[in-house]
């Protein structure tokens, strides 16, 4: 098969072969879930649980607030303990349900499964919005949202992210392997609620086995695997529509722009259980991994279980860590502590001890334009950076910073070890700040 | 030889006068009252006055459209010429200066956790809310020596900004660059300051800072006039400051500093004079 | 335990690629060159090599003292400008013109705008270009290869281009040097500055760097693709007046040039469109020079003269961006 890219990226080492071979395996619950309210993009929801409450597996604990917001559940069958702000992966404490399981993992009885195909478009969104089923690659972007494009949007194809090109995570990989059943169901929903028919799985090419598998497997329903060439950021939205499909999102808009849908692999096996099973969102597929962690692995968690139990169940700690991502290396956020919940949007928990970090001694730009040829959306990274250093807010807007994807591939090839993102990210507050001024 | 002189002088006199009827075609009303004013301006152009440079605050001023008394470095001095060519009265505001409310530099205060990265508080505040434990402590990135138009704020090898009470011309601009607000503009004599930017508790604060503020209302007692104090964290009522002072020796965490008897620990700059007044001050 | 962890904006590795790494392979691309260099010019060539590469170490030592900047000595960029520069002077140069040309380069041409990463010029070539015009008869006077071990004492002679411009000057016709004995220019038997003279030498280097992606092929493909078309029309309009292109190749500094000092990342373009536009003007001004100038090698004033337009290319050769056409669906 001819293995399709972008224009730009670079391949930093997978790094995946520590944990791309393990099964996924069910962690146990930890004694007690920190459960956010805010997991999502968007409004965090409200959350309508109090201390003492006794609560089932799937049950609601917090509330939409808004279109764009998604409600959240108890992972298991417990009591409520505490409802106060808990450390949150942003890094600050946010309000949080905290429950303390009783080791039933009761489901809630009142949910009841569904045969999609008796179902209205109108009714199949809103299960997937009451599931709370978000984004799983990491953006935790509520799904319902990017299912309702406005009138005057024409979507034509839809695109399963399985492209999981973060070095070290390999979680969707061992569920596109082992839970192929529910990605195809999932597809087959989503195909309906569009009213399309095109559906496409882009995987990287780093995963043979992955797509020698979907392929047969999907083969029967018209379901076409695309294998992707190894480049970073090759699972970015806007990246993999144009490997996939040749277009462009326009700068400034959103995949449904140019008639595309993107959802993560594991979006469409969590809407596949939504649906059929009428379960919400209450466990995903993490990798635990990095030269930090003793036995990497790829476990099916509860949402809210604390980090440190997940490294307990992978062998524990390998030496003292450095570092703890949440996420891949090349855009994961680095965390206070191992007391920080797993929350929807973790794909991945990387350890790093100090001897694995890179050593980043910012020199000044020699002007290589090496951040310009690997650039995805094709900006002048170091021009950027140059007036995000010189606060010039207008000349950083004209050079397009808005554009930038924060991949990550600028710093990571830079040879000064300039924080070229960071830099970007800090421009890019301040041309948002003076638009709202305006 | 002669050729050569007529053709160059020609050229000479031709472009002398292209240029003369360019300057009468293409001139530029300017009113001699705005070059007087930007004479008397500092020529910093720091935009303390809210306008991009000091040829845009004097047309502002000239025409009317902005207040005579907003350049608060060039002082009363300045003020007082600037209403002098314009022909109207003087309005002085009080001289301030900036203070930096934190005396919590790496020795003193604990940190959450070790940052790597852009060298830039803002920046470093947009990780887990910064790495300094303490939610208002200087993150001592120095944000503020870098936007600071008269060079008046130092980093101290520790990490703590100091700003110069004799070289501050009360710009603001590091108030605007400070993401943590710790930067507060006071009255230029006021010496006394409670210089701690923590709202927690005293016991909060304790744990990751020995030189804050606990709020132990000590310094409230001993100068109940100078003294307020507002969630957890003792101020310094400027209007009497003079009566501030005394409560510098009972305080039990030493986070109020008497400028006059020198800056915090790590400043270069000698100790102020007191009382200070801008040489520019009348 | 919490306190001691690290927290950082994403990403979170590195390619491990630094300037070091950078201009040690670059150094690294010049050994042939400068070797080839000692074996045809002897002790003379040694000694210019060494004053110019240590001189321009300890000028940069000084330089950040004076500056009161971080010490940049260990970046390798002063020793890469040292060894350009011995590479761009004639063998017998004094010990005295070596010295002042690595000040100039390191002081003037780098130094003084804030060190690496911020001066305009190639800092060796400007060293290379103020000797020129203060020191011609010094920075004019080659002598003819005596490989090491020949015997053969040191003899004054004319670089290949140099005795070109004079015959052309004298007679308005090629001497004979310009139209034979392109394989001693290839190889390196001719007189000129130590790393004019070998062509073969020169052309290994370039295409390590490429091949180690140090340099992108833009600049050197189109400043000698735009030589020999440039030069090949005026051939191909008279050739008893101007020479065969692939005399320009291979004569004079146009491969040094291209490979390593237009190539420079400091002081040429950063986009790959940028870069072509460069290296066409490189290209363009070279012949010009070579062929109508006052100077026989055009080389180094190519280069500068591009150099000062580096801005202005980068400020008009920006990159398409992604999505900003509008889609035809």
């Amino acid at each position: 098969m001819t293995q399709k890219t972008f224009a730009g990226g670079l391949h930093p080492p997978d790094s995946k072969q520590f944990s791309a071979h393990k099964p996924i395996e069910r962690c146990p619950l930890p004694a007690e879930l920190i459960i956010p309210a805010a997991q999502h993009i968007g409004a965090p929801a409200e959350i309508c649980v109090a201390v003492g409450d006794l609560v089932k597996k799937g049950q609601i604990i917090a509330n939409a607030k808004g279109f764009v917001s998604v409600p959240v559940h108890a992972s298991t069958s417990g009591e409520v303990i505490a409802v106060e702000p808990r450390l949150h992966p942003m890094g600050r404490p946010l309000p949080a349900v905290v429950i303390k399981p009783d080791g039933l993992d009761q489901w809630d009885e009142s949910l009841k499964g569904n045969d999609p195909e008796q179902l209205d478009v109108a009714t199949l969104k809103d299960l997937i919005r009451n599931a709370g089923i978000v984004g799983l690659g990491g953006a935790t972007f509520p799904a319902h949202v990017k299912l309702s494009p406005p009138q005057d949007k024409t979507i034509d194809t839809l695109i399963l992210n399985g492209v999981e090109c973060e070095p070290f995570l390999t979680a969707d990989h061992r569920l596109m392997l082992e839970e192929s059943a529910r990605l195809i169901d999932g597809i087959k929903i989503l195909c309906k609620v569009l009213g399309i028919s095109t559906a496409i799985i882009g995987i990287e090419a780093n995963k043979p086995d992955a797509i020698d598998f979907l392929s047969k497997e999907c083969a029967p329903h018209k379901i076409a695997v695309q294998s992707l060439k190894v480049q970073y950021p090759q699972g970015a939205e806007k990246q993999l529509i144009d490997a996939c499909t040749g277009r462009q999102v326009p700068s400034g808009g959103l995949p449904m722009d140019c008639g595309v849908v993107v959802q993560n692999v594991g979006t469409a096996a969590a809407i596949s259980d939504a649906i059929r099973l009428g379960r919400p969102l209450v466990e995903r597929i993490a990798t635990i991994t990095g030269p930090g962690i003793k036995e990497p692995k790829n476990l099916l968690i509860a949402i809210g279980t604390p980090l440190q139990h997940l490294v307990n169940q992978c062998g524990g700690l390998n030496g003292e860590p450095a570092k703890i991502i949440m996420g891949g290396p090349m855009m994961g956020q680095t965390q206070l502590s191992l007391e920080v919940p797993a929350i929807r949007g973790t794909s991945g928990v990387l350890i790093f001890r100090e001897q694995d970090l890179p050593q980043m001694k910012a020199s000044p730009c020699i002007r290589c334009g090496r951040c310009i040829s690997v650039c995805p959306i094709h900006l002048q990274p170091t021009t950027i950076a140059t007036y995000a250093r010189l606060e010039l807010v207008d000349e950083a807007e004209s050079y397009h910073a808005l554009d930038c994807i924060e991949c990550g591939c600028c710093t990571y090839i830079c040879p000064a070890t300039l924080p070229l993102v960071q830099s970007i990210r800090h421009i890019k507050g301040g041309i948002m700040a003076k638009r709202r001024k305006l | 030889m002669l050729a050569a002189i007529l053709s160059i002088g020609g050229i000479g006199l031709v472009a002398a006068a292209a240029l003369g009827v360019a300057a009468k075609k293409f001139a530029v009303e300017v009113d001699p009252r705005e070059m007087a004013v930007l004479e008397v301006l500092p020529g910093a152009n720091c935009g303390a006055c809210g306008l991009p440079g000091c040829a845009g605050y004097a047309k502002g001023v000239v025409e009317g459209t902005i207040a005579a008394n907003l350049c608060t470095p060039g002082g009363a001095e300045t003020v007082e010429q600037i209403a002098h060519i314009l022909g109207i009265e003087a309005i002085t505001s009080e001289p301030k200066v900036a203070v930096v409310l934190c005396q919590g530099d790496n020795q003193k205060a604990t940190a959450k956790y070790r940052y790597l990265g852009l060298e830039d508080c803002n920046a470093a505040q947009k990780i887990a809310d910064g790495p300094k434990a303490c939610p208002g402590g200087c993150l001592g990135l120095g944000s503020c020596e870098r936007a600071c138009p008269f060079g008046a704020i130092e980093m101290t090898a520790e990490g703590l900004a100091v700003i110069s009470r004799a070289k501050c011309t009360g710009c603001e601009k590091c108030v605007a660059a400070c993401p943590r607000q710790v930067i507060r503009m006071a009255p230029l004599d006021a010496m006394t300051h409670v210089l701690c930017n923590s709202h927690d508790k005293g016991a909060a604060v304790r744990k990751y800072c020995q030189i804050g503020c606990i709020g132990c209302n000590i310094c409230k007692k001993t100068a109940p006039e100078a003294y307020v104090i507002e969630n957890f964290l003792a101020r310094v009522e400027y209007q009497h400051h003079l009566d501030a002072a005394v409560a510098v020796e009972k305080c039990p965490t030493k986070c109020i500093r008497d400028f006059s008897t020198g800056y915090p620990q790590g400043s270069s700059f000698p100790p102020p004079t007191v009382p200070l007044k801008r040489d520019a001050a009348v | 335990m919490n306190n001691q962890l690290y927290l950082s904006s994403s990403p979170h590795i590195h390619s491990g690629e630094t300037t070091d790494k950078v201009m040690r392979l670059v150094i690294y691309a010049l050994l042939p060159a400068t070797l080839l260099s000692i074996y045809f010019f002897g002790l003379p060539a040694l000694s210019v090599l060494l004053i110019c590469t240590l001189g321009c170490m300890a000028f940069e030592a000084l330089g950040c003292i004076l500056m009161k900047q971080p010490q940049t000595l260990k970046d390798g960029s002063a020793a890469l400008t040292g060894i350009l520069l011995a590479l761009n002077m004639p063998p017998s140069s004094p010990w005295w013109l070596s010295l002042l040309g690595a000040a100039i380069a390191i002081l003037i041409g780098k130094q003084i705008y804030g060190g690496l990463g911020y001066n305009p010029f190639n800092p060796a070539l400007v060293a290379r270009v103020v000797l020129l015009i203060s020191f011609p008869v010094q920075m004019t006077s080659w002598t003819a290869p005596t490989p090491l071990g020949s015997g053969i004492d040191a003899v004054t002679a004319a670089t290949p281009l140099g005795e070109m411009k004079t015959a052309v000057m004298l007679t308005g016709k090629l001497p004979e040097l310009a139209t034979s004995g392109f394989t001693d220019y290839f190889t390196g038997n001719m007189a000129g500055s130590l790393g004019e003279v070998s062509a073969l030498a020169l052309l290994l280097g370039g295409l390590f760097l490429l091949l180690k992606k140090v340099i992108s092929w833009h600049i050197p493909v189109s400043f000698l693709g735009t030589v020999v078309i440039v030069g090949g029309i005026f051939w191909l309009v008279d050739a008893s007046k101007y020479p065969n292109p692939i005399f320009h190749l291979i004569t004079g500094g146009l491969l040094l040039g291209a490979f390593f000092m237009a190539t420079d990342m400091v002081t040429s373009p950063v986009t790959f469109q940028g870069m072509l536009i460069f290296g066409f003007g490189c290209g363009l001004l070279t012949v010009l020079i070579r062929l109508f100038g006052g100077y026989p090698e055009g080389v180094s004033f190519a280069i500068l003269l591009m150099n000062a337009c580096t801005p202005l290319i980068d400020r008009y050769c920006r990159p398409k961006i992604y999505g900003q056409v509008e889609q035809k669906a």
